[in-house]
């Protein structure tokens, strides 16, 4: 027994997202909004759409966390951000963080055109996307962030989602936003680091955070910390920083890229999926991998 | 000091002088001028102003509601496409109780392209909860902005001031601009009660369950009631300062008039040259122009109207497969009271065809020929 | 953080709801621990201390208590993160049993 012995602690104490909140068990959101915040600390203002986190926050009249929220229509998470800095800057506050916090479906699909529009402007404001690649909020219907492959309910067995997943982040590197990153919540140590260093930086800072839903993915609740990891093992979501949309930088180089089959195969959605099939998802992740090795040097 | 401006300045200038610290807009013909001189202003420095240049209106409207619930006062424009656009985003900010002032050109919805002026935009938004003011020139287009803010900050509803395309937003006309440090005591800084702070945070409009909900529009509705009152009363006092009434209605020759037309917008200043006609040949005629929509003032267009002996209400929109819109709503106000005259309905100018004084006098002549308003709708000036 | 338990708010009249949408209370009276049909014990007696069961806790439910991690069972969902990541294995998910 280490008695004398202090916990060790990668991560700040302090929270400020509470317990009670009404996230399904294992949440992939929950734990990338707790890290968030551990990195932005209290001064932040979050703008959330429809998306999980409209409800995992909890109903009215209460909150799950002990920052302000602003919840907006599912397509303005990037504007209404936006305005909330304006807002706030005009008001005689030019410090707070104010960050849009959507997932996959209000970014990929319905926010694009707002977020666009924020980049392109380099707002001052940190978006997040927390992809769990699908509306999962509504019950788990196919987003352009769902993966080839992926069982959804409005992508049954028989006509899975036979197109690959939309490349959110090479679309913000168009924008040449100054700071794009890649985190999982497999790696909170990464993301605390890489929130730190955005909030310093002026503009449209965008991340991608790889959230895995037990629910939506049918996979084990015990395993989405370790479903994270695999992704980032083995290539299918690189862990990465862009800066003014060309400096490309891997952060984890992966000498020894596992293959993508140990991770499908443990995941419900894609159950159905033959060899070849689960052969063509990993072609197509060694082609992204070999095209950012190219881009990162 | 006085300055020749069209209808579009005047909205910039009410802007200007509210002192708004966040625009954010988006282009559509006719409203380009308003956001263009806004610009300007901003960055010469004589507004002290963020100006968000959006890429939509949707977006426009998103991002003035966040500025707003962060505790600024919030302007923008729009029109026709653009406001149908921004539809969602009218709820939310009536809903969430934000008090953005925003300009609306009225312009026909398409299709066909229609650049040119009429009410089915602004009226299709009847019941996002906004308060609408139709203005008939360019003074009180500026002088209801002022006001606008200072209501909707009052009672935190967001406020709507329409003018019609090119008839108002393009004609230049003499502007008394008021004197910034006038309008600074009429209009004091914006102050919400809580606002998105990280110094008090709170989450704003989180999932509300059937336990809470009806309750909070309960409440807009029961401060959409007070508002009537509440615009009298900053009239009055806009009247002390500046010398303008800014009422409910225009009673134009009402006190002894036996038939009244029930207009809004520039048409109600067309009316007025009817009104005069038809006194010179015998007829006791009046206009009455409807200036506030949303509150809609039932109780003065009652007191009004009960006196007369004919009312024709004269539409520049259309509720398909029901009639015009304010024909609806001055009906209601009068269904109930004993002794109120027959109101007779017309529709006209739709996608920017002119009213002039033949198109009153020709409702005139239909109305005063009969004796019970027995048609839903008539037309003026339609080829059928 | 705030208080955990905190009370349930009730309004029982219009008037007393503040005039825009906005929350005055915590979430923290919800009692997710309810949810939980595995519960997970903590064998302190192989506990490495690493923090790394408090690190992947999704609620936050595990708290830090004089140096040792102590499952809130008011809270604790039950999704088994923790065992499944622990390395000393020092966690195991027991049946829940009310």
């Amino acid at each position: 027994m280490k008695k004398d012995k202090k916990m060790t602690l990668t991560l700040p104490a302090e929270e400020l997202m509470a317990c009670g909140h009404l996230a399904c068990q294992g949440c992939g959101a929950a734990l990338a909004m707790r890290y968030m915040l551990k990195a932005l600390g209290q001064k932040t203002v979050l703008c959330i759409p429809a998306c999980c986190w409209a409800v995992i926050d909890g109903p009215y009249p209460y909150s799950s966390l002990d920052v302000p929220i602003y919840h907006c229509a599912f397509e303005t998470a990037a504007s209404t951000a936006t305005g909330v800095k304006a807002g706030l800057e005009m008001t005689g506050d030019a410090e707070t963080t104010v960050v849009a916090w959507a997932g996959d479906g209000g970014t990929f699909d319905i926010g694009l055109q707002a977020l666009s529009g924020a980049a392109e402007r380099n707002d001052d404001i940190i978006y997040v996307c927390y992809d769990n690649e699908a509306y999962m909020n509504t019950g788990i219907q196919r987003s352009s962030a769902t993966p080839y492959g992926a069982w959804t309910t409005t992508t049954p067995v028989k006509h899975f989602k036979t197109q690959p997943k939309k490349d959110i982040v090479a679309i913000l590197a168009a924008h040449r936003v100054p700071y794009i990153a890649t985190a999982s919540v497999s790696h909170p140590e990464d993301f605390f680091k890489k929130m730190k260093k955005a909030k310093d930086i002026k503009g449209t800072r965008f991340f991608h955070v790889y959230a895995p839903c037990p629910t939506g993915w049918k996979s084990r609740p015990e395993d989405t910390v370790k479903l994270a990891r695999m992704a980032v093992q083995n290539a299918y979501f690189p862990l990465l920083e862009i800066e003014d949309g060309e400096k490309y930088t891997l952060n984890l180089k992966l000498k020894d890229k596992k293959p993508v089959n140990d991770y499908v195969r443990i995941q419900g959605r894609f159950r159905h999926l033959t060899d070849e099939q689960i052969g063509s998802i990993q072609a197509e992740v060694d082609a992204r991998w070999e095209r950012l090795l190219k881009l990162s040097v | 000091m006085k300055k020749v401006m069209m209808g579009n300045h005047a909205l910039s200038y009410g802007a200007m002088l509210s002192r708004s610290q966040v625009i954010a807009a988006y282009p559509i013909t006719p409203q380009t001028q308003v956001v263009e001189l806004l610009s300007e202003m901003c960055a010469d420095g004589t507004l002290d102003a963020r100006f968000i240049k959006v890429e939509s209106e949707h977006s426009a409207m998103a991002a003035c509601i966040g500025a707003s619930v962060a505790g600024a006062r919030t302007f923008t424009a729009t029109s026709a496409q653009g406001l149908a656009l921004m539809h969602e985003m009218l709820h939310w900010a009536s809903g969430g109780r934000h008090p953005v002032v925003m300009g609306n050109i009225n312009r026909s919805m398409a299709p066909g392209w229609s650049i040119w002026t009429d009410q089915n935009d602004s009226l299709s938004e009847r019941d996002t909860g906004w308060m609408q003011y139709y203005c008939a020139s360019n003074q009180e287009v500026l002088d209801t902005v002022i006001q606008a803010f200072k209501v909707s900050e009052a009672l935190m509803i967001p406020g709507m001031v329409v003018l019609d395309a090119f008839a108002l937003s393009h004609t230049y006309e003499v502007v008394d601009v008021p004197d910034q440090a006038a309008v600074d005591k009429y209009l004091p800084p914006f102050k919400p009660e809580i606002r998105l702070t990280p110094n008090d945070p709170r989450a704003f409009g989180g999932l509300t369950g059937a336990e809470h909900y009806m309750e909070l529009r309960y409440k807009l509705q029961k401060d959409m009631e007070k508002a009537p009152a509440l615009i009298e009363e900053t009239g009055r006092e806009f009247e002390k300062m500046f010398g303008r009434n800014l009422g409910l209605v225009d009673a134009y020759k009402c006190d002894d008039a036996e038939f009244v037309f029930v207009t809004s917008g520039t048409a109600g200043f067309t009316a007025r040259v009817a009104v005069d006609e038809l006194r010179r040949s015998g007829v006791k005629a009046g206009n009455l122009r409807i200036k506030v929509f949303r509150p809609f003032p039932f109780a003065k267009v009652r007191e009004i109207l009960k006196k007369v002996k004919k009312a024709a209400v004269v539409d520049r929109n259309c509720s398909y497969g029901a009639h015009g819109i304010f024909f609806q709503e001055v009906k209601s106000a009068l269904y109930g009271e004993p002794g109120t005259p027959p109101v007779f309905g017309y529709i006209a100018g739709l996608g920017g065809r002119d009213i002039t004084t033949d198109s009153f006098k020709e409702v005139a002549a239909h109305a005063l020929a009969k004796d019970r308003a027995d048609e839903e709708i008539v037309w003026i000036g339609v080829k059928k | 953080m705030r208080e955990k338990k905190a009370k349930k708010i009730v309004f029982n009249s219009a008037e007393e709801m503040p005039l825009m949408i906005a929350s005055v209370g915590s979430q923290t009276h919800n009692l997710t621990g309810a949810w939980r049909n595995i519960r997970p014990e903590i064998d302190l007696g192989k506990c490495l201390k690493c923090g790394i069961c408090w690190k992947f806790c999704p609620e936050p439910s595990i708290d830090i208590v004089d140096e040792w991690p102590v499952v809130d069972y008011d809270y604790c969902k039950g999704c088994g993160i923790c065992a499944e990541e622990c390395p000393a294995k020092c966690i195991v998910m027991v049946e829940e049993r009310r």
